[in-house]
């Protein structure tokens, strides 16, 4: 598995899907036997990651967004998380046609 | 106050295979005491609205039901994700196609072993062909596939040739499970308890695997508690993430907690699942920390392993407040010491069945 860097790309495992659950209020990650429950920040990174953005332009598009500092070193720790756990993947390339 | 995430849905224990490590208890459920459709509805109803996102669709095999496509549907109507954990026996393309559409997601299959005569051999039946061909429908309906394999002695050894095979059969996730000692597992334990040298060989082989296979196949190896040191947190800790409902309605839990003979589980039948959760005796007995006793009370890991297993600590020592005897602090250590190095001969299985009720060794 590739570490997670600002230039990587990175997609959610093709079975894990994002939520929202009414009863908690809550965006949620759920996945074959797991839930990650997120909170606005991990909701709003993980609304992005997409399988084409890099971490870099995540950054740059929250930075605008929400008219925060660059917050690249936070997602590189935040979804480095999540590759540890095999529910983010990372790609160093472009995606292929 | 805790939200549970996961509920685990036993919805029969009848089942064609015969394996000696069932979790089911040896007290097997008759199909005469089985919820009805319209009672597993409202429980999954009630599941969600409590915080459930996670539903297990077990057993027993669940397709011996003729509802499981129904429920998949109400379960999938309210959000839940839904993983229906079969056999694969009974799993025909036709069934299969409609548990699809009904909009089930994740399927997970159990193989015995890669040795087709040891393989016949636990599963008490020829089942080997029916679920590679089962393998096969899910792999080409789409659904997210999970095989998941129970390790004792007689696999334990082949672990390198098992995620081979699961990777041939195109599964997304596999899950290694070594045995853990409830229910007719416990029973059969001195016949299952791998030696000291399997285990240390097969962990190395499985970690091998999960990295190789890290890109396609997520591979989980769950390790055999009594060859650690310390108790696994058992869930994350008593009624805090995780519930079962047995076919009857008795909800639980954790699905070995009908060892604990002095506890009594109240059913769905009779009150709201939400009630059972928040409220009832069973559900609050072992919340928190306040019924430990040394050495955990005063334990810097009691809120890592939340004193081990309660319902292992009963079965083996008589006490469901005692620490879980796998962890070395603890003078119970004895007993699972004592069971490892006793398994060194060879001891016949005894079968589930589910007019058999055998007596405790």
């Amino acid at each position: 598995m590739a570490e997670l860097s600002a230039s990587s790309i990175p997609s959610l495992w093709k079975l894990a899907r994002l939520e929202f659950d009414p009863v908690r209020n809550q965006r949620v990650l759920l996945y074959p036997e797991g839930v990650v429950l997120l909170n606005d920040t991990g909701a709003a990174i993980l609304d992005l990651v997409d399988g084409r953005r890099s971490v870099e332009a995540i950054a740059a598009d929250l930075k605008q967004r929400y008219d925060c500092g660059d917050i690249t070193g936070d997602i590189v720790e935040y979804l480095s998380g999540l590759v540890a756990q095999n529910l983010v993947r990372v790609r160093l390339e472009a995606p292929e046609a | 106050m805790s939200v549970p995430t996961t509920l685990l849905a036993e919805l029969t224990h009848r089942c064609p295979l015969h394996c000696p490590y069932c979790s089911n208890p040896t007290k097997l459920i008759e199909p005469s005491s089985e919820l009805t459709t319209d009672d597993w509805k409202r429980v999954f109803t009630q599941a969600r609205e409590l915080g459930v996102l996670q539903l297990g669709l077990s057993g027993g095999e669940p397709l011996v039901r003729a509802d499981v496509e129904e429920l998949a549907g109400h379960a999938r109507g309210l959000g839940l994700y839904t993983t229906l954990v079969t056999s694969g026996v009974g799993l025909t393309r036709g069934r299969a196609e409609k548990l699809r559409d009904a909009g089930l997601e994740h399927i997970q299959i159990s193989l015995q072993d890669t040795d087709e005569t040891t393989a016949d051999l636990v599963a008490g039946m020829k089942a080997v062909r029916q679920k590679t061909a089962a393998a096969a429908i899910v792999r080409e309906l789409g659904f997210a596939f999970s095989i998941n394999v129970v390790l004792h002695r007689a696999n334990l050894d082949r672990v390198g040739e098992i995620i081979e095979y699961a990777a041939s059969l195109g599964a997304d996730r596999l899950e290694l499970a070594n045995t853990q000692y409830y229910g007719w597992a416990l029973e059969n334990r001195q016949a299952l308890m791998p030696t000291r040298a399997q285990v240390a060989a097969a962990a190395a082989v499985a970690e091998e695997a999960a990295r190789k296979y890290a890109a396609t196949m997520q591979v989980l190896y769950v390790l055999p508690d009594y060859f650690e040191a310390t108790p696994k947190p058992c869930y994350g800790g008593w009624g805090k993430f995780y519930f079962v409902v047995m076919p009857d309605g008795r909800t639980l839990p954790c699905h070995g907690a009908t060892h604990i003979t002095t506890m009594t589980f109240d059913s769905v039948r009779d009150r709201s699942l939400g009630w059972i959760w928040n409220e009832s005796p069973a559900f609050t007995a072992f919340r928190g920390d306040d019924w430990m006793r040394e050495p955990c009370r005063t334990c810097d890991r009691r809120t890592l392993d939340f004193g081990g297993c309660r319902c292992q600590a009963f079965a083996l020592t008589g006490d469901a407040r005692n620490a879980d005897p796998v962890c070395t602090l603890t003078p119970a250590r004895a007993i699972i010491d004592t069971a490892i190095a006793a398994a060194e001969s060879h001891i016949p299985y005894r079968y589930r069945h589910i007019t058999l009720t055998p007596a405790r060794p």
